[in-house]
């Protein structure tokens, strides 16, 4: 479809679509907006795998994908050992990994795929230094079984294992720091990006693509689904999870940390605003709440600390 | 032809090597780590082009990694043993159902606790039901013409299954022996480069691989895979005698048989301990004992029909067990016993649990063994079914 000239010139995102229509999302998919784009930035030159997920179901059940990509699926904790493996054949064979013409081999998975049972298999995987991309899409809970908590899962959020009662809400710990985890290693490039900011998260996709060694996105992607909110809210939860600092942006290279905030003079909103939109959160008091604030403003300054430091 | 004094584990690494493997994704377990060892020293000796080593986190990873490699079209390699291969069980599934013909050596040992480093069947048995092809080799000269052959038989069109190779710990992992290796010309002519049945670089026709399957189709991905087993008997004798053809050593057989022809006792077991067997047959013939061995050496796909054929002809089977199914019996007197219920062959079956966790089976137990046998068929009736053969009493 050839499009008008003044489209075009606004257009900031390649037009050309590799993520299928027909595939089974739930409505209000934040995670499948991330896989529209990163199919976008590699267009038909990547290979992906993608573990046990809503991806899993979300790319269609045999013989149907609704990706236009080669497509390995397998086990859940397996991610960063797949993606060694296909990489590595890739250069037994001679191919041109990563690069402007180069193929791109992505790991896809969630963040229990990731922060928990394939903590593991990332960590081989940074380690070891392979060319391919990891990328977290982060919706803080196992979704695709239904609502339980993962080691990302925020302080306060009910999940159907830890669900809010009448006398107490389960979730007492704060959401791990899988970044930190994956900076620890040292990688080549590490950044968070949310669905929120797409041009962003683009120009994260294609710094990977041209940086030599393991790259890691962590994608904050909110589920309308196990969070209990709106569908039509999931792209504004995204940015108030950045606008509030609960979910800041920033990157990290070659040591450096840059912090990528869309109004970086701005102080954070309170983070009351971002909590009140979401089912999930409903059982918290208003000393919960301050709790996770606190929490949030802590991590904050934190990261600006670093930039400062190894900016 | 060019002969070489290594270890089971070094013949392995050669034969990864002859057969021009692209990625080894491995992690190191007592006593497999020398089949590693060796060929990332032909990497850093430059002996090897275009091989990627992987040095992975964990059994589980190195599986993950070769199935991601094999996906990829690469010619992938492991090796492992005991607690890496139950580790890895989940992907070995992954992998027959991805239908990727990895080839991994499997250095048999026992299972802890309590903790054992010495021979045992146990591991690669509690495997049998991942939808791998199993091959136990009696010898070093084995491991390393098992390992070409596995390549051969798994990536063969009709069969698109991965393959395991099994030696024994120590008995042959670290033990020397001559072994014939061919010229590199004539094992490239038995094996030329592998021809996948896909690869994810197809980017022109994009698919995915191991998707959900409904209860519409994941049958039929089962029945395939148990079709594909089926045809790699005939392939497993195909590439056998063509082995025997070009190399002087025969394979077309799924069973070994010694002295079988007219013999009324059958010691039937797999792996390292039939070469002990085979030496106790000779010296009990000379004692006028009409006995015969017959070596599994395809434990899957198992060879039925060649079992039958043996089973017609002899009056007693001693079915020799390192391994055993708690709660049950020894696994491969319950396949054979398995499988000629629905036959008019009977011969007496007795199960005889030997070297469980790397105890000693000596000529002397074996002459003990074929001495109860004769009892039992005389008295035509069995004394028990399963006895533990090296029990302290």
């Amino acid at each position: 479809m050839e499009l008008p000239a003044d489209v075009k010139k606004r257009l900031t995102l390649p037009f050309e679509e590799h993520f299928y229509a027909g595939h089974t999302a739930c409505q209000g998919c934040g995670a499948s907006l991330g896989l529209r784009y990163v199919l976008k930035a590699y267009g038909g030159k990547a290979i992906f795998t993608i573990p046990a997920c809503c991806s899993t179901i979300i790319a269609g059940p045999w013989p149907y994908t609704a990706l236009n990509a080669p497509l390995f699926h397998t086990a859940f904790e397996t991610t960063g050992a797949v993606i060694s493996g296909i990489e590595a054949a890739l250069k037994a064979k001679g191919y041109k990994v990563k690069g402007e013409d180069g193929i791109m081999v992505i790991g896809w998975a969630g963040d229990g795929g990731t922060a928990d049972i394939g903590l593991q298999a990332l960590s081989g995987f940074l380690e070891r230094g392979h060319d391919a991309l990891y990328i977290m899409y982060d919706n803080e809970a196992y979704m695709n079984t239904g609502i339980q908590r993962s080691s990302s899962t925020p302080y306060g959020a009910w999940t159907t294992n830890t669900p809010g009662g009448k006398k107490h809400f389960l979730e007492q710990r704060p959401k791990k720091k899988v970044i930190d985890i994956v900076i620890a290693h040292k990688p080549a490039y590490a950044a968070t990006a949310s669905i929120a900011y797409p041009e962003d998260f683009m120009r994260k996709l294609k710094k990977a693509q041209t940086i030599k060694g393991p790259s890691f996105i962590q994608l904050f992607a909110p589920c309308p689904t196990g969070w209990r909110s709106p569908t039509d809210k999931t792209i504004e939860l995204a940015r108030l999870a950045v606008q509030t600092a609960y979910f800041p942006l920033f990157e990290y290279e070659n040591g450096k940390y840059k912090i990528n905030m869309p109004s970086p003079n701005k102080e954070p909103k309170p983070l009351e605003e971002y909590l009140k939109l979401q089912g999930r959160f409903k059982y918290m008091t208003k000393e919960d709440m301050e709790i996770l604030q606190e929490w949030v403003l802590k991590e904050w300054e934190e990261l600006k600390k670093k930039a400062e430091l190894f900016g | 032809m060019p002969k070489k004094v290594v270890s089971g584990n070094y013949a392995a690494a050669y034969a990864a090597k002859h057969a021009r493997v692209e990625v080894v994704a491995a992690y190191p377990i007592t006593p497999q780590t020398s089949i590693i060892e060796k060929i990332a020293e032909f990497i850093a000796n430059g002996e090897v082009e275009n091989l990627q080593y992987v040095p992975v986190e964990s059994e589980h990873s190195a599986m993950a990694a070769c199935i991601g490699a094999s996906a990829t079209g690469a010619r992938a390699f492991t090796a492992t043993s005991a607690q890496g291969l139950a580790l890895m069980h989940e992907m070995l599934h992954w992998a027959a159902g991805a239908r990727l013909p990895i080839v991994m050596v499997d250095v048999n040992r026992a299972m802890a606790p309590p903790w054992s480093v010495w021979d045992d069947q146990t591991d690669s048995l509690a495997q049998r039901d991942t939808g791998w092809l199993q091959f136990y080799a009696e010898n070093n000269q084995e491991v390393y013409d098992g390992v070409l052959m596995a390549f051969k038989i798994g990536e063969h069109e009709k069969v698109n299954l991965p393959v395991m190779v099994v030696e024994s710990a120590f008995i042959l992992s670290h033990t020397y022996d001559v072994v014939d290796m061919p010229e590199q010309e004539e094992i490239d002519e038995f094996l030329p480069p592998r021809k996948p049945l896909y690869t994810l670089t197809d980017f022109e026709n994009p698919f995915s691989v191991g998707a959900l399957g409904t209860p519409a189709d994941y049958y039929e991905f089962r029945y395939k895979i148990a079709k594909a087993m089926e045809e790699a008997k005939k392939v497993i004798k195909e590439v056998g005698k063509e082995y025997g053809e070009r190399f002087g050593r025969d394979y077309s057989q799924m069973i070994e048989l010694y002295k079988t022809d007219d013999a009324e006792i059958v010691f039937m077991g797999m792996g390292s301990l039939m070469g002990t067997v085979k030496e106790a047959v000779d010296l009990l013939r000379k004692e006028g004992y009409k006995v015969g061995a017959a070596k599994v050496r395809w434990f899957r796909p198992f060879p039925k029909e060649e079992l039958y054929e043996l089973a017609k002809n002899v009056e007693g089977i001693a079915v020799l067990d390192r391994n055993f199914s708690f709660g049950q019996e020894g696994i491969l007197f319950n396949e054979a016993k398995g499988v000629l219920y629905n036959t008019d062959a009977k011969p007496i079956m007795k199960n005889y649990i030997v070297g469980i966790g790397g105890r000693d089976l000596t000529v002397n137990d074996v002459k003990a063994i074929a001495k109860n046998m004769k009892e039992i068929i005389q008295k035509g009736k069995l004394d028990r079914e399963i006895e533990w053969y090296h029990l302290k009493r």
